[in-house]
């Protein structure tokens, strides 16, 4: 997993409440047999025409927010079904930040595992971000977790809360898979013990 | 200290321990099928990383695979994608894979035991809730999702939180109509579907030591719909000689030194569990479910149950819904509930003595007319050992269709399902909405019972 450094990016504005996973991926894209690519799907039926095109009314579609990898977003982002497919869409189109009141739970925990830091603000800030995004559409924010502080050119800076072992796992880009490999050396010791003991569990058919 | 036979497994594979975390666990044997793995194999190739123990692992097709016409290719786009995908995935990190041209191929639940690829007191997981068959033979065997997969495939280890334990205990010997099958929908009946949630089962008790080893794979594979991680059943001489000889098994010395690991397995005379549930086997008469839960379930001599014979208002509210889903109305008698279809096949009865057991019943009838009756072997070694006891004689004479194994119509993902209304006397192990086809009706029964019912065209007591 990618580790998350500090960056200063623009942030995109999406003031939407409830934003659902089926609204992040149709279910129509669900049958893949790979987990990277669904950014092309991101909010496929707000983002596109029926012919295709780009729907220049959807928000994302802002020329503005182009490159953005903060998403601004309203109450309750990723309800819905629990699939996975919503954060590696999200990761692919390029965003790692999330800011917003409130998360779906297990959105929340598979954020965690993608790379994307999803930011708890309250309903005040959020305000004031969502307002100065629309008055200087295409400002960057810094946004820096070792310090869990977040700055904007318009002074709506503030800091946030984040669970110490999360902050830890994203900062240094360990996933699950990486935690577990901190324990390499037992995870070799146990095998050449049972290469010895079992050896036939380690001979081709 | 006298400890559990899970007990003793799961010290026996702890890698780290420290508290307030979760333990990691080693994993021995690593199943693999078509459906669950491809996301796990890219998020290695993304992570570049590689396949720890590629002995571990034993890979088959068969949740897309057509039961006929295998020749041709497959006709659903997705399904051919995953099975190629899963031919490349394998071809790539080197894996066994027992593609479907090959003789050894079936479900995996079914394939795996055929190679002895499984013993005694290992840990074994696959991306697949049935995972749990392989308790049969002592070992600690569980589902795990696609992140799962991808984790074993990496570190092949697991971090696990502890299970509780609970013994299930069959007294007494089963009378000669009632299987396996019927012991699993019994204790689910009696403990419901969430009764093992939290747990692993040990199954003991006179009636479970007599079963033969297909039947144990039977009683543990529905350890599952009872709620529980895992089911587990002691080693013993029948264990030891269903291994003997076969292809992944030990021999000679290694053979001794096997033995010594799996003969102290067992649970310890006085070991705890936390739970203790007994039931006699003499009661346990041919089990028909009835509505949409694998608890909902009675015996072939009772009726559909009414919403307000249930205490409980989740239950009869649920009673309500499935008779509605199922067609049925309350205090039909199950032996006049009609079939449209039956299928005999799956990892919980697609063995030799389900089809031997079908086949006695199902010798000299008739399928009743409008009935569709397809039996599915679970690996082409199943279908070898029935055609050689001819078998596929007996359901071909009386009107059933004989196919190449795969899991059919146990999850209809191949093209073999229900249509919508129909109504299946099936011997898998879901009766959920849809699962076997949008809007068919399934009720879960032993794979005698599947032949008597296709016979009648409806249910019937076989005793
Ligand atoms: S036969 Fe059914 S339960 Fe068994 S592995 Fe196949 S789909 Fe799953």
């Amino acid at each position: 997993m990618q580790a998350y450094e500090k960056h200063s990016s623009i942030a995109a504005l999406l003031n939407r409440n409830n934003v659902d996973t089926d609204q992040i991926v149709p279910k129509q894209f669900l049958k893949k047999v790979q987990r990277n690519g669904f950014g092309a799907h991101l909010f496929h039926d707000w983002r596109f025409n029926a012919d295709g095109s780009d729907d220049l009314t959807f928000e994302l579609n802002n020329p503005a927010f182009k490159g953005a990898r903060i998403l601004v977003t309203g109450d309750n982002f990723g309800c819905g079904s629990s699939r996975e497919h919503a954060p590696w869409a999200i990761a692919d189109y390029g965003f790692n930040t999330i800011i917003s009141t409130s998360y779906a739970d297990i959105f929340f925990n598979n954020c965690f595992k993608n790379s994307i830091l999803p930011i708890i603000v309250d309903s005040h800030t959020l305000l004031a971000l969502m307002e100065e995004i629309a008055e200087n559409e295409g400002v960057a924010f810094e946004v820096d977790l070792d310090n869990q502080s977040v700055s904007t050119p318009g002074k709506n800076d503030f800091r946030f809360e984040v669970e110490p072992y999360r902050k830890h796992n994203l900062l240094e880009g360990l996933d699950d898979i990486a935690l577990s490999l901190v324990h390499a050396d037992k995870i070799t010791t146990f095998e050449q013990e049972q290469k010895i003991a079992q050896p036939w569990l380690w001979r081709d058919a | 200290m006298a400890k559990t036979m899970y007990e003793k497994i799961w010290d026996a594979h702890l890698v780290h321990e420290q508290a307030g975390q979760a333990a990691l666990l080693y994993v021995d044997r690593h199943l693999m099928h078509e459906v669950t793995s491809p996301q796990a194999f890219e998020g290695l190739d993304l992570a570049n990383r590689q396949v720890r123990n590629r002995h571990s692992i034993l890979a088959t097709l068969d949740h897309c695979v057509p039961t006929r016409d295998r020749d041709q290719p497959i006709a659903d786009p997705i399904g051919k994608l995953q099975v190629e995908t899963m031919i490349a995935n394998c071809a790539k990190h080197g894996l066994n894979l027992y593609d479907m041209e090959n003789p050894n191929n079936g479900v995996i639940h079914i394939v795996v035991p055929e190679h002895g690829f499984v013993h005694p007191g290992m840990v074994v997981v696959c991306g697949d809730s049935h995972t749990a068959t392989h308790g049969a033979f002592g070992a600690l065997a569980f589902g795990i999702g696609t992140s799962e997969v991808e984790h074993v495939m990496a570190t092949q280890t697991l971090p696990q939180k502890k299970s509780k334990t609970m013994l299930v205990k069959v007294d007494g010997e089963l009378s000669e109509f009632s299987t396996a099958k019927d012991i699993a929908l019994a204790i689910i009946g009696k403990i419901g579907t969430a009764g093992g949630t939290g747990y692993v089962i040990e199954f003991a008790g006179e009636a479970v030591v007599n079963l033969s080893m297909e039947g144990r794979m039977t009683l543990c594979n529905m350890a599952i719909e009872a709620g529980a991680r895992a089911g587990l059943i002691a080693p013993d001489t029948k264990t030891y000689d269903f291994l003997r000889g076969k292809e992944f098994s030990p021999e000679g010395q290694d053979w001794d030194s096997a033995m010594a690991y799996w003969q102290s397995i067992p649970s310890d005379e006085g070991a705890e569990f936390d739970i203790t549930i007994e039931l006699a086997a003499r009661d346990i008469a041919p089990q028909v479910t009835w509505g949409t839960s694998p608890e909902q379930v009675v015996s072939v001599t009772a009726a559909v149950p009414a919403p307000d014979s249930f205490q409980d208002k989740i239950k009869s509210q649920a009673c309500k819904s499935a008779l509605e889903y199922m067609g049925l109305e309350a205090n039909t008698k199950i032996t006049d509930i009609n079939i449209d279809y039956a299928f005999i096949g799956s990892c919980t009865n697609g063995r030799i003595e389900d089809f031997r057991s079908a086949a006695k019943v199902a010798r000299g009838t008739t399928v009743a007319a409008g009935v569709t009756a397809i039996a599915v072997p679970g690996s082409y070694h199943v279908k070898k050992q029935a055609e050689e006891e001819g078998l596929d004689r007996v359901f071909i004479e009386a009107g059933w269709e004989w196919r190449d194994p795969g899991c059919s119509m146990c999850l209809a993902m191949n093209g073999d399902e229900l249509k919508e209304g129909q109504r299946c006397a099936s011997t898998s192990n879901r009766n959920f909405e849809g699962r076997q086809g949008k809007g068919g009706r399934t009720h879960l029964v032993s794979p005698a019972m599947a032949a008597a019912a296709a016979a009648a065209g409806r249910f019937v007591d076989i005793r």
